[in-house]
C-alpha cells in the first residue's frame, strides 16, 4: 500500500488488492447478522426479562429483509414505505435528542470556573448568537449598518478555531503513524489479546 | 435549599420542555428573520453556477434519517441548483442506511426540472467506503455496474463519456460522519477534482483547515448553511423555516448558561464568606 | 449587286448586335455571379483544423495513458466537437479513441494503451453539418511508467524522516534510554474508576466506540481495555462490554478471556457480559443508554472513535452517577465529552495510553519519537511563517520559493 503511493507500477496490483478488499468486507455482514441471530434467539429460548423486544426485532428484521427482496426497494414498494414511515422519524427523533440533552449539560457544566472557562464561554456565546439570524437581527436594532457578530464569528471559526484543529489533527496523525508502525513491527499486541 | 441553590440545580426536565417550547412556537408562529450569506456557501453556489450546460457533478449521499433534519434540505437546494443549471448529476453514497433516502432526495429535487437517466443517475450504496472512492479514480463503473434501479450504466445516457474523476467537473459530499476526509485524500488530492462540503453543524468546525487549505470549494454547515443555500436559489424550504427555531433555541441555552453561571458566582461568594466569618 | 450588299450589311449589323447584346448579358451576369461567388467562397471556407498537437508521455504513470495538447482551431465557434484519433501508423489505421467539447485543449488517452507501443495522434475538429478538419500528426509516441511519482519527492522524505525518528526512539529504549512521560489525568483515573466500582460493587461499562477493528482507535481502546479487563479480572468486578462491531466484539471477548487466564481466574470470565447489540448508530444508544439505566454501572469507559451519540451517552451516564473517562480522535465530539465527562483523553493521548499505563520501553519510544516528530513540524511551521512574512512584507520573492519547495501539490 505504501509502495503504490510512491511508485506508480504498482498500481495494477494495489488495484487487485482493492478488490479483494472489497471482496472480504462483504461477509462482515454476514457474521453481523449471525451474531444478531443468536443472540436474540438466546435470549428468547431463556425467556429472560427483556424477552419481549427481541421478538421484536426478530419481527422487524424478517419484515423488511422479506419487502425487499420480494417486493423491491424501489419507489412505492412496501420497503419503502416502511422506510420512509418508520425508519425515517425513529433515527431522526433520536438525533433530536441532542439538542435537549446539549441544553442540559450546557446548564449543568458550562460555568465560568477558572479564566480559561471563561473565554470559552464568552465564544461560545459569540459564535452560538451569530451563526443563526438572530445574532445580526438584534445587532442591527442597535447598529443597523454593521455586520460585527459575522464578523467576528468568523475569524473566530477561522483563526484560533481552525489553528487548535490543526494541532489537534497534526497530532493524531503523527499519533496514527506511531501506533501504525508499533503495530506492523509487532510491537503493540495487547489488541491481540490471550496474554501478552 | 436557598433560591440560588434551586435556580442552580433545575430539574432537566424542565430545560427539556423549554427547549421543546423554544422549538414548536417559532414553528407555529413564524418570526421570519433575514437570513444572512456566508462566503463559505457562496463559494459552492459560485462554483455550481459557473459549471458549462454539460458538465457533470458527483454527488455523495452520505447521510442517514438521523441527519434528515440538516442534510435533506441541504441535499434539495444543492440538486435543485444543479438540475436547473443543466449540469448532469451523478448520485450515490457510501451509507447503507442512506440508500434509499438518497433515491427519495434526488427524485423529489428532479420533479418537473429533470429527468431521470438523462440529466440525474442514482448508483446507490456500494460497501468499504474509502476503497470504492479509490477505485471511482480509476473506473466508476468498475464500482457500479448498475444503478440503483438495476439498469446496466451502459444504457444510461447520463453517464455517457463518464468514466472516472478525470470526467467529473465537481464531487459534492453531503455526509453526516466522517467520509469528506475519505473523498478529499483518496479523490480530491490525488485526481485534482475540485470538492464541495455539506455537513451537520457540529462537523462543520472541522473542515475550516480544508476550506483555507483550498483543498475545499466551499463549505455548507448545518441547516444555516442549508438556509443560505435556499436563499440563494430563491427557494424556500425546510431549512428557512427552522432558522427561527434555532435562533430562539440558541437564546434559551444563552439564557440558561447565564442563570447557571450567575448562581454559581452566588453561592461562591456566599461560601467564601461564611469560610471568612 | 446592291441588295445582297444591303442584306449583307444588315446580316452582318444583326450579328454585331447580336455579339454586342451577348457580352452585355454576359458582363452582367458576371457582375451578378461575382458576389454570389464571393458567397459562395464565404460559405465553402473550410473549417481549420487544430494547431500545435502535442504529444506526450504522461508524466508520474504506470505507462498507460498518453497527454495530449494542442491549440484549439481558430474556427472553434464552428465547431461542435473535438474528436481524438490514434493509430500505431503515421499514415493510416486511425481510429477515435475520445472526444472533447469545443473550447479544450487537452486531453488524456487511457485507452487500453500498451506499455512500449508507439501511437501517432490527431484531432479532428467536426461541426453538425459534417464538416471536419484534421490536424497533422503528431507522433510517434510511447506510454512509459515512471518509477517514482516526482509529485511526492517531499512526501517520501517526510515518511522517512518521521518514521527514522519513531523508530530510532523505539530502538533507543530498546537498548535501555529512559524517557520521561507527563502525567495525563484521564489515564491516572483508570485505577481510580475500576477501584471505586469495585467498593460499590457495581459493574463497569466499557465502549470500544463505533469504528471497526481496523480502526486506530479501536485499536488503541482495546489496548486500555486489556489493561482494564485484567484488573477488573483481580478484583472480580464485572465488566460489561455491549458491542458495535462484530469483529471487535470477538476480539473483545479475546482479550477479556485472556485477561482472567493471565490472572488465575478462568472460571469467572462471563462471555454473555460482552455482547453484540446493533450496528445501527441509535440503535446502539438506545440498547446502551438502557443498560447505564439499568445496570447503573459505576464507572464508564468511552474509548474509541465516536460520533453524534457521544453527548447522549454521556448525559445519561451522568445521570446514573457514574464516574466517565472518555478518549477520542473524534475532535467533533471532543467538546461533548469535555463537558459530560469527569476525564477526557484527547486525540493522541488515547493512543499514548497502552505505553503509559504499561511503562513499556519500546512504547514509551514510540511516544518520544512522536513528539520529536511534533517538534520538527513546529519549527518547519514556524520558519514557513517567517519566510512567508518576510517575503510578502519586504518582497524578497525567492523566500516564496523556499517555502513552495517544502510544499506538496
Amino acid at each position: 500500500m505504501i509502495a503504490q503511493f510512491f511508485i506508480p507500477p504498482f498500481t495494477s496490483l494495489y488495484d487487485k488488492i482493492l478488490n479483494w478488499a472489497m471482496i472480504i468486507s462483504i461477509p462482515a455482514l454476514v457474521i453481523g447478522l449471525t451474531s444478531l441471530i443468536k443472540l436474540h434467539y438466546t435470549r428468547i429460548i431463556r425467556k429472560t426479562p427483556n424477552m419481549p423486544y427481541s421478538i421484536v426485532a426478530f419481527i422487524a428484521m424478517i419484515t423488511m429483509a422479506l419487502m425487499g427482496l420480494i417486493g423491491g426497494t424501489g419507489e412505492g414498494t412496501g420497503f419503502e414505505w416502511m422506510f420512509k414511515n418508520i425508519q425515517v422519524p425513529m433515527q431522526a427523533t433520536m438525533f433530536s435528542l441532542l439538542a435537549f440533552y446539549i441544553a442540559s449539560a450546557a446548564y449543568r457544566a458550562f460555568r465560568a470556573r477558572t479564566l480559561e472557562a471563561t473565554l470559552m464561554l464568552l465564544t461560545a456565546v459569540i459564535v452560538m448568537l451569530a451563526r443563526v439570524p438572530i445574532g445580526n437581527f438584534l445587532w442591527h436594532l442597535i447598529m443597523p449598518n454593521s455586520n460585527l457578530p459575522e464578523v467576528v464569528s468568523g475569524w473566530i471559526l477561522n483563526v484560533p478555531s481552525m489553528a487548535a484543529r490543526r494541532g489537534i489533527i497534526l497530532g493524531i496523525s503523527l499519533g496514527a503513524i506511531a501506533t501504525s508502525i508499533k503495530i506492523i513491527l509487532g510491537i503493540e499486541r495487547s489488541y491481540m489479546g490471550a496474554g501478552e | 435549599m436557598s433560591f440560588w441553590e434551586k435556580i442552580g440545580s433545575f430539574d432537566r426536565r424542565y430545560i427539556f420542555a423549554l427547549i421543546a417550547l423554544t422549538v414548536i412556537v417559532p414553528l407555529l408562529i413564524p418570526i421570519g428573520m433575514p437570513i444572512t450569506i456566508t462566503s463559505e456557501v457562496k463559494s459552492v453556489y459560485d462554483y455550481i453556477d459557473s459549471l458549462p450546460p454539460g458538465s457533470a457533478i458527483l454527488v455523495a449521499l452520505d447521510f442517514d434519517p438521523a441527519s434528515l433534519a440538516e442534510l435533506y434540505p441541504m441535499s434539495l437546494a444543492v440538486l435543485k441548483h444543479a438540475y436547473t443549471k443543466k449540469v448532469k448529476v451523478i448520485g450515490m453514497t457510501l451509507w447503507i442506511t442512506g440508500a434509499s433516502l438518497g433515491d427519495m432526495v434526488m427524485r423529489e429535487a428532479a420533479t418537473s426540472i429533470a429527468e431521470v437517466d438523462k440529466d440525474y443517475t442514482y448508483l446507490g450504496y456500494v460497501p468499504s467506503g474509502a476503497v470504492a472512492i479509490m477505485r471511482m479514480g480509476q473506473d466508476i463503473s468498475s464500482v457500479f455496474k448498475a444503478d440503483y434501479n438495476g439498469k446496466p450504466i451502459s444504457q444510461i445516457p447520463v453517464m455517457k463519456g463518464i468514466k472516472n474523476y478525470k470526467d467529473i467537473s465537481l464531487i459534492v459530499d453531503l455526509a453526516a460522519g466522517g467520509t469528506p476526509e475519505a473523498w478529499i485524500v483518496y479523490a480530491g488530492s490525488p485526481h485534482k477534482v475540485p470538492i464541495a462540503v455539506g455537513v451537520t453543524a457540529v462537523s462543520a468546525v472541522g473542515y475550516y483547515p480544508y476550506l483555507n487549505a483550498k483543498q475545499l470549494v466551499g463549505l455548507i454547515g448545518g441547516m444555516k448553511g442549508a438556509a443560505e443555500y435556499e436563499k440563494l436559489i430563491q427557494a424556500r424550504g425546510t431549512a428557512s423555516a427552522g432558522m427561527d427555531s434555532q435562533s430562539m433555541t440558541h437564546i434559551a441555552i444563552i439564557l440558561l448558561i447565564i442563570i447557571a453561571n450567575a448562581s454559581y458566582f452566588v453561592i461562591r461568594r456566599k461560601n467564601k464568606k461564611a469560610v471568612e466569618s | 449587286m446592291s441588295v445582297l450588299r444591303f442584306i449583307l450589311i444588315t446580316i452582318i449589323i444583326t450579328l454585331g448586335q447580336m455579339w454586342i447584346a451577348s457580352y452585355s448579358i454576359a458582363q452582367e451576369a458576371t457582375i451578378q455571379e461575382a458576389p454570389a461567388q464571393g458567397a459562395m467562397e464565404e460559405s465553402i471556407e473550410p473549417l481549420r483544423p487544430v494547431n500545435n498537437v502535442v504529444a506526450k508521455d504522461t508524466p508520474n504513470d504506470d505507462g498507460k495513458s498518453l497527454s495530449l495538447r494542442w491549440d484549439i482551431s481558430p474556427d472553434d465557434n464552428r465547431v461542435s466537437q473535438y474528436i481524438i484519433l490514434r493509430s500505431a501508423s503515421p499514415t493510416e489505421g486511425f481510429a477515435e479513441v475520445g472526444q472533447v467539447p469545443t473550447n479544450t485543449s487537452r486531453y488524456t488517452d487511457e485507452d487500453n494503451l500498451v506499455k512500449g507501443t508507439e501511437y501517432y495522434y490527431k484531432i479532428r475538429a467536426t461541426n453538425a453539418k459534417g464538416e471536419k478538419a484534421d490536424s497533422e500528426v503528431s507522433g510517434p509516441i510511447k506510454p512509459v511508467a515512471q518509477w517514482f511519482n516526482t509529485d511526492y519527492k517531499f512526501i517520501a522524505i517526510a515518511v522517512i524522516i518521521f518514521g527514522g525518528i519513531i523508530v530510532y526512539c523505539i530502538y533507543s529504549a530498546k537498548r535501555g534510554r529512559e524517557f520521561f512521560i507527563r502525567r495525563i489525568a484521564g489515564l491516572e483515573a483508570v485505577d481510580e474508576a475500576i477501584g471505586r466500582a469495585t467498593e460499590m460493587g457495581r459493574p463497569i461499562l466499557y465502549l470500544t466506540g463505533l469504528s471497526g477493528v481496523s480502526d486506530i482507535s479501536t485499536l488503541a481502546s482495546l489496548n486500555i481495555l486489556s489493561r482494564v479487563a485484567r484488573k477488573t479480572a483481580e478484583y472480580d468486578t464485572p465488566l460489561l462490554l455491549p458491542g458495535y462491531d462484530s469483529f471487535v466484539m470477538v476480539v473483545e471477548r479475546e482479550i477479556v478471556k485472556g485477561a482472567h487466564i493471565d490472572v488465575g481466574k478462568p472460571d469467572t470470565y462471563k462471555e454473555d457480559n460482552i455482547f453484540f447489540v446493533s450496528d445501527d448508530q441509535f440503535a446502539y444508544v438506545g440498547a446502551v443508554n438502557g443498560i447505564m439505566l439499568r445496570e447503573r454501572p459505576a464507572a464508564i469507559f468511552y474509548m474509541g472513535y465516536y460520533y453524534a451519540e457521544s453527548l447522549l451517552l454521556a448525559e445519561t451516564g451522568n445521570s446514573v452517577g457514574a464516574i466517565q473517562i472518555a478518549g477520542t480522535d473524534a475532535d467533533a465530539q471532543l467538546p461533548f465529552f469535555i463537558a459530560s465527562c469527569d476525564y477526557t483523553l484527547i486525540g493522541e493521548e488515547l493512543y499514548a495510553a497502552s505505553a503509559y499505563l504499561s511503562r513499556e520501553p519500546l512504547l514509551l519510544g514510540s511516544l518520544k519519537g512522536q513528539d520529536w516528530c511534533k517538534f520538527l513540524l513546529m519549527i518547519s511551521i514556524f520558519f514557513g511563517v517567517i519566510m512567508e512574512s518576510f517575503a510578502v512584507g519586504f518582497g524578497l520573492s525567492f523566500l516564496h520559493w523556499i517555502a513552495r519547495f517544502f510544499t506538496a501539490p
